[in-house]
């Protein structure tokens, strides 16, 4: 069957257009515009011929999973993809997505732990629909394809008042060539528990992944997650990382951002009880001609919540990143402390990071802030360390890798450090040779 | 005893469009200490940055050679390599690099071995009294006036250079520490014949470290060397003898280089 959609020449755009909303703050960095765009809204609908349910239903697992996942299929037939129209889509590469070229695929992830303490890790065999929760209510074509194509979702659930002594580790593999496939994890972290989860994301082709990651952290809980997103080259990404803080626990979360042709990761940190705490960072770097997008939401909805953001990247050869933020302070969430700092250094004429804060705060018993910031490297910096004796491109390289020491520091796992500033030092000894 | 010499000669530099050094002559050869003194905004930091390579100034005449290489057309680093040095009067913050890693770039990229970095630089920590625990944060960020001073003399006894330019090392330190970097940078010239360029305002720094000559840096000028006397003499006296008026040195005083704000480190009793 042969659905109707819009010819691929048209209304389709690179996602860098449309630069001109007045409500952007001014930051300090040339801003590029992109082509001029056609007015009319973009529809794009979902091709069936693909991605039908009985294509996505075939893929292997439990039955309750498949039915689970063929409900999934069948609100992606009828739901739109996201557009650069909408705000949170503003400056993708969505637009770019073919999924004609590709096709569902069943993919598991690789689970690595030591010490559990009493934690419990199911798989779809030891799991049922019960426990894997509800499909969401809402949802764009991606959140339904996600949900359609997640074979192998892991649940990490760990008792009240249970530390798990080692980290948590889950892999998976970026999508083959003419892939499409999802990676699926959900923590729940019990009262008073503490837990560390790493979730690493490597190899593929160019294909893409969809990963989901909810992580709901319980009364006094404190969690700890990374997400190393080491992608090959050619792989698409598109994922979320959902945060819910219960009263008195904490979450750490780290994203590393180095791989992939377009990886686009959207966390959202919902502080729902009095005295949660959310510390989210990010350290991205961009080379060649990918595209590293984030999307940040501080979302304060009980009183005396904290939320600490740092989100830094570096865009070198032709590379593009993108950064938007969002703090909602909401009516209810008196004494809350909310910041969101995102640096950006740019290495090259031709790389182009975008830096977008903003903050909704709808009581006055608050204290935020809000910092951006595109730029070269420091020509001072640059120059302390050339006075000592130091090459230019080695101080570069000292200078952007003691740039991202800063949030690599505050990982929640350590055991981590060395392989990211592996990843930093490779890309800098490619990128500033 | 090594036998080194920078030369400095007509070299006339300018920042933001406007002259600021009118022809500068100096010699300081290994061994040498030679102090520079003058009032706020005479140029002598220009002067400094202007012989490390500092981005933002333009070279207007004249010439700067070290043993009768031209200075002046090598990269920064390579001045350093040469055997230049320059201890900043506002030493730049560099977050996320520790001491240990720049001194071991700046070894590694002059051929030198490595090896001991950390065992050298506690003890030249020790030898001006500076708290191991400064040394592990990243250069210069939250360290106090004084202990950037020390952080600069530190690095000045680790790299070993032939000519040290040192602008207002003495600014900050209290008593003790001035005292241990000065006698610490006396030693130096003693024992790897370090030759010094020291700028400062204050004849205390001289009374650890001896001077040979001093010389008065005024309307872009070298307007009158002597030798440490002179220093006592314009202490009491001032530079109105230069032809520096005194509104024009507050005005001055107020675009040090430091940015809008007047000098934090300056001696509140000056
Ligand atoms: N970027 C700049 N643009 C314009 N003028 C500048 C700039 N940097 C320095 N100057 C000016 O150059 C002059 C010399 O400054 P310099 O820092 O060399 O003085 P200085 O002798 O070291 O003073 P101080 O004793 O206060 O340290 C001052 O008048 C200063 O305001
Ligand atoms: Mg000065």
């Amino acid at each position: 069957m042969a659905v109707p959609r819009p010819d691929p020449a048209n209304g389709r755009d690179r996602g860098s257009a449309d630069l001109g909303d007045a409500r952007r703050p001014p930051i300090g960095c040339e801003q590029h515009r992109g082509p001029d765009r056609p007015s009319f809204r973009e529809v794009r609908e979902v091709p069936l011929s693909a991605f039908s349910v009985d294509a996505i239903a075939r893929l292997a697992g439990p039955q309750w999973l498949v039915d689970r996942r063929s409900d999934a299929a069948e609100r992606f037939a009828s739901s739109s993809l996201p557009s650069t129209e909408e705000d949170v889509w503003r400056y993708s590469r969505i637009s770019e997505l073919d999924l004609d070229r590709l096709a569902p695929t069943a993919a598991t992830a690789t689970v690595e732990h030591g010490d559990l303490g009493r934690a419990t890790i199911r798989r779809a065999d030891g799991l049922d629909a019960e426990a894997l929760g509800e499909l969401p209510e809402v949802g764009d074509a991606l959140v339904w394809l996600h949900h359609a194509l997640a074979v192998d979702p892991v649940v990490v659930d760990v008792p009240v008042g249970v530390t798990v002594p080692d980290p948590i580790v889950v892999r998976h593999q970026g999508a083959g060539a003419g892939q499409a496939t999802a990676a699926r994890l959900l923590v729940r972290a019990g009262a008073d528990s503490e837990v560390r989860i790493v979730e690493v994301f490597e190899g593929g082709g160019d294909g893409i992944l969809l990963p989901a990651t909810e992580i709901t952290v319980g009364p006094a809980a404190r969690v700890g997650y990374v997400g190393a997103q080491l992608l090959d080259p050619a792989s698409w990404s598109v994922g979320t990382l959902e945060l819910s803080v219960a009263e008195q626990a904490t979450v750490t979360a780290g994203l590393a951002g180095f791989g992939g042709d377009y990886t686009r990761t959207r966390t959202d940190c919902r502080l729902l009880g009095r005295g949660a705490t959310g510390d989210l960072v990010a350290a991205y770097f961009g080379d060649g001609d990918q595209m590293l997008d984030y999307r940040t939401f501080q979302d304060h909805v009980a009183p005396d919540t904290t939320s600490n953001l740092l989100f830094k990247g570096a865009v070198s050869d032709r590379s593009r990143s993108v950064y938007t933020g969002l703090i909602r302070v909401g009516k209810e969430a008196r004494g809350t402390n909310a910041f969101q700092t995102n640096r950006n250094i740019k290495l090259s004429d031709d790389a182009w990071a975008e830096s977008i804060p903003n903050l909704m705060i709808e009581n006055n018993d608050v204290h935020c802030s809000h910092a951006s910031a595109v730029g070269p490297i420091d020509e001072e910096q640059r120059f302390y360390l050339e006075s000592r004796g130091i090459p230019t491109v080695v101080a570069e390289r000292l200078i952007v890798a003691g740039f991202f020491a800063e949030v690599l520091e505050q990982l929640p796992v350590a055991d981590l450090r060395a392989s990211l500033d592996a990843a930093v030092s490779s890309k800098l000894r490619a990128v500033l040779a | 005893m090594p036998d080194h010499v920078l030369e400095i000669r007509g070299l006339r530099a300018g920042v933001g469009g406007k002259e600021i050094l009118k022809g500068i002559d100096l010699t300081v050869a290994s061994g040498e200490v030679h102090v520079i003194m003058g009032p706020n905004g005479s140029g002598k930091s220009t002067l400094s940055h202007v012989i490390m390579g500092r981005p933002g100034y333009e070279v207007l005449g004249g010439s700067v050679t070290l043993d009768g290489a031209d200075v002046l057309a090598m990269a920064p680093y390579e001045r350093a390599h040469a055997g230049l040095f320059l201890a900043m009067q506002y030493p730049t913050e560099v977050p996320g690099v520790p001491l240990v890693d720049m001194l071991e770039a700046a070894f590694a990229a002059a051929d030198r071995d490595v090896a001991g970095m950390r065992e050298r630089i506690s003890v030249e920590a020790g030898r001006i009294g500076f708290d191991d625990r400064f040394l592990s944060r990243p250069l210069n960020v939250d360290l106090s006036g004084g202990e950037k001073k020390r952080n600069e003399t530190l690095q000045l006894g680790v790299l070993q250079p032939a000519i040290a330019i040192l602008d207002e090392i003495d600014s900050g330190l209290d008593v003790d520490a001035l005292r241990a970097c000065a006698r610490r940078i006396e030693a130096a010239t003693e024992e790897t014949g370090l030759g010094v360029l020291a700028i400062t305002h204050y004849n205390r720094l001289l009374h650890e470290l001896r001077a040979d000559h001093v010389h008065v840096l005024a309307r872009g000028a070298i307007q009158r060397s002597g030798g440490p006397d002179l220093a006592l003499e314009l202490e009491t006296t001032g530079y109105a003898a230069f032809g520096v008026d005194e509104p024009a040195r507050a005005d001055a005083a107020g675009r040090a280089d430091g940015g809008p704000l007047a000098d934090p480190f300056a001696d509140p009793l000056a």
